[in-house]
């Protein structure tokens, strides 16, 4: 800017991270610290029959067998396992028959992240399954959902009540000896969402999710669900957000999905966790392993994610591509500020015939963060004709950070054919110049450019979330061009 | 008569540079000035250092707008208190759309300005009238600004905004070239008809036959960074007629 104007500094924009509350609730906590007994306990407390913590016995045997992976580009303090709660859950939350017998406390929490149930039923006609902590307490629209013979419920519930369903699926698309933090989730997984959608039922409205840590030391190992039986189609929409706080809390949760013949799952994310301050203190560890397979011809799987917050986010949700003609997809904007650290990307396994994947990756990085893209397209020998097109951009808002593009590429097939674009590019002093003279200040010009260069991403969001989702790109870049 | 804009003895370098040199001048509400100038004598540093682009040093001087200090204020304050640059150079924004970008400029506008947002049906409306005047096709306006338009198309979308946005003082920096002679004519038409006694424009061009139709009320000779002789239309005759070797001569 010319002249002896003023200039903005950062401390103009920056609000102390929106969600950072804490709610007084007391948790009912496990004894800190993971052993065998502490896996017994969690089975225990849930009612889970016997099979279930047998196999969260073999994963825990498994688990201590192997090593945390260190290949990804990011870089933190060695984790203490030991030195961390694996269960906790509100009081209040058992046995809950409506949301009149929520604690009102739940409630509030949930109104201060502008989730309240109610209203969100009626406007939204979304059903919403809300974790808090690691148990729900409260899931509506069942009813409506039950005439469709649609399930979706807690991950808890579906034990008890849909044991066939669930052992039937459990642990098939990701193997409880898959990787190091998926494997430990299969020992300690606290509850989730699960759902079931029959033979031929497009499901009436957006299934949705909210996940929140809370209690101060929990670390978060949801374990999520869902089936889409033959011709059936699915919109799962998941979206975070959680309180300040200091220490690190890691998160590793467990994302499986089945579509059969015919099937289409649409799952869309925004991932606002607590990223840690401006000199990169605090901040969860998001460490994911998201997988879904098209086990059936025809079938379709569709990943749309937005994420924006954790310190580090370690996260690859990928698409197995079994029936012929199924297709996979990933759409994915991924922002780093301050100190954030991205590794993300996805995997498209190729094995049907005529299977087509198709990558668009957003990363828009800013502060001292680092931001990369790892994705691996394979093309098994005996999938032929098949097809996969991925383009990755970077945008750059400051020197100091860094995007990397690391793509694999395995191709065993010669009829197929694989397309990867890659553009870098930092944010033009001319485009935010030409913003400003039509009157928008710096903030409103940077998001103004974002929103556009991630446009192609947001346009595959469901409505009501690609709002959500452009506020948080806003917020999440303030004060991050100077 | 009200002052708008008092450029006094400005002088501006960049990178060491000298590009502007005690350059003078004054507009008041309602009037049309004009500047011709070759190539490189500093006519689009102008344009940017009133707009408030960053990269330029003041040297010396300074330059009020409606009697307040406009070096004070953020390219943005001054596009929202009334001055508009419609560009030489126009430039893209891919993902955003054309009709989304113009709409965001004039809420923040009207905002900075105490006003509401015109309703999504009055914006419509009002967009595809000025639209249909500059011959802009409705399908234009829902592509993205700027991008793969051709260069006549962008400057008819700088006109497009000028009408959108009626500014106090509109700074016009060559938006007549590259525009066909149809399109020309119509250009240089709409841009005749935002004129008021309200409103006062600031017009560079190198062509003659623009100023024929807009008429200006001064004609400023604008070499090496300043102006060396103003006077009325038939100073912009001469030029078409002899160049600026007379005025090169000094
Ligand atoms: N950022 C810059 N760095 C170095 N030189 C510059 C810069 N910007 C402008 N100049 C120089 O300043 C001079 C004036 O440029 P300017 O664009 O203002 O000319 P102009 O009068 O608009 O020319 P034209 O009629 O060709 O549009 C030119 O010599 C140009 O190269
Ligand atoms: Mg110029």
């Amino acid at each position: 800017m010319s002249g002896n104007q003023e200039k903005l500094t950062e401390k103009d924009f920056k609000d102390p991270y929106e969600y950072g509350f804490e709610t007084e609730i007391d948790s009912d906590f496990a004894p800190k610290g993971l052993n065998e007994e502490i896996v017994k306990f969690i089975s225990n407390k849930k009612n889970e029959p016997k099979w279930l913590l047998e196999w969260r016995l073999s994963a825990y045997r498994k688990w201590l067998t192997m090593e945390e992976p260190n290949w990804a580009s990011v870089r933190y303090p060695a984790i203490d396992y030991q030195d961390s709660y694996y269960y906790a859950a509100p009081k209040e939350a058992e046995k809950i028959e409506s949301l009149d017998d929520v604690d009102p406390k739940l409630l509030e929490t949930y109104n201060k992240l502008g989730i309240p149930l109610k209203e969100q039923e009626w406007l939204a006609g979304v059903a919403v399954d809300a974790v808090f902590d690691s148990v729900s307490v409260g899931t509506t629209f069942k009813e409506k959902l039950k005439e469709d013979g649609v399930i979706f419920c807690s991950f808890s519930e579906a034990v008890n009540e849909y044991p066939d369903l669930v052992k039937k699926y459990l642990g098939t698309v990701i193997p409880t000896t898959d990787n190091y933090f998926a494997t430990l989730n299969s020992a300690v997984f606290s509850d989730g969402s699960f759902v079931y959608i029959p033979p031929g039922v497009k499901c009436p409205m957006e299934l949705s999710t909210y996940f929140r840590i809370n209690a101060a030391g929990t670390g978060q190992f949801e374990r999520t669900l869902v089936i889409a039986d033959k011709d059936s189609y699915v919109s799962y929409l998941e979206g975070c957000t959680a309180p300040m706080r200091d220490e690190h809390q890691l998160h590793a949760a467990v994302v499986e999905l089945v579509a059969l013949e015919g099937a289409e799952i649409k799952y869309s994310t925004v991932q606002n966790w607590y990223p840690g301050d401006e000199e990169g203190k605090g901040g969860v560890y998001n460490f994911v392993t998201k997988r879904g397979d098209c086990r059936g011809d025809n079938s379709k799987i569709s990943w749309t994610q937005v994420e924006t917050g954790s310190a580090i986010t370690w996260k690859y949700p990928s698409c197995i591509l079994k029936g012929d003609n199924s297709s996979g997809e990933f759409y994915s904007i991924a922002v780093s500020n301050n100190y954030q650290q991205v590794d993300s990307g996805t995997k498209m396994i190729h094995l049907g015939k005529n299977t087509s994947s198709r990558i668009i990756s957003k990363g828009i990085s800013t502060g001292n963060s680092s931001n990369t893209y790892r994705g691996l397209v394979s093309i098994h020998p005996k999938s032929n004709n098949s097809r996969n097109f991925t383009q990755c951009d970077s945008l750059l808002l400051t020197d100091n950070c860094s995007a990397n593009t690391i793509p694999y590429i395995q191709s065993k097939n010669i009829d197929s054919i694989v397309e990867h674009e890659a553009t870098s590019s930092k944010i033009s002093e001319d485009q935010l110049f030409y913003c400003q003279q039509r009157g928008l200040d710096e903030e409103e010009a940077v998001s103004l450019i974002v929103n556009g260069f991630c446009k192609d991403v947001l346009q595959k969001l469901p409505m009501e979330f690609a709002v959500e989702a452009q506020k948080l790109l806003s917020v999440s870049l303030e004060g991050s061009v100077g | 008569m009200k002052e708008f804009l008092n450029i006094n003895n400005l002088s501006v370098s960049v990178d060491e540079k000298n590009i502007i040199n005690n350059l003078n001048l004054k507009i008041n509400q309602g009037e049309i000035h004009a500047i011709m100038g070759p190539n490189g004598s500093g006519k689009s540093t102008l344009s940017n250092v009133l707009a408030g682009k960053d990269g330029y040093s003041i040297t010396n001087g300074n330059i009020s707008f409606c009697e307040e200090n406009l070096l004070e204020f953020s390219p943005d304050e001054r596009a929202n208190k009334g001055i508009f640059l419609a560009f030489q150079y126009p430039v893209e924004i891919p993902g955003v759309t054309n009709i989304n970008f113009i709409k965001t400029a004039l809420e923040s506008k009207r905002e900075f300005n105490g006003l509401d947002p015109l309703k999504p049906g009055d914006f419509l409306k009002l967009i595809k009238e000025k639209a249909k005047v500059l011959g802009i096709p409705e399908d234009r306006l829902k592509r993205q600004l700027n991008v793969g338009f051709s260069g006549g198309e962008k400057k008819r979308n700088e006109a497009l905004q000028l009408m959108m946005l009626n500014p106090s003082l509109a700074i016009l920096d060559e938006t007549d070239s590259g525009l066909d002679v149809d399109a020309f004519k119509i250009v240089a038409d709409a841009v005749n008809s935002t004129r008021s006694k309200e409103n006062s424009m600031l017009i560079i061009t190198h062509y003659q036959r623009l100023l024929e139709r807009i008429c200006p009320d001064f004609v400023h000779v604008f070499v090496n960074g300043s102006i060396i002789e103003s006077g009325g239309p038939s100073l912009a005759d001469e030029i078409e007629k002899n160049g600026y070797e007379r005025f090169n001569n000094g």
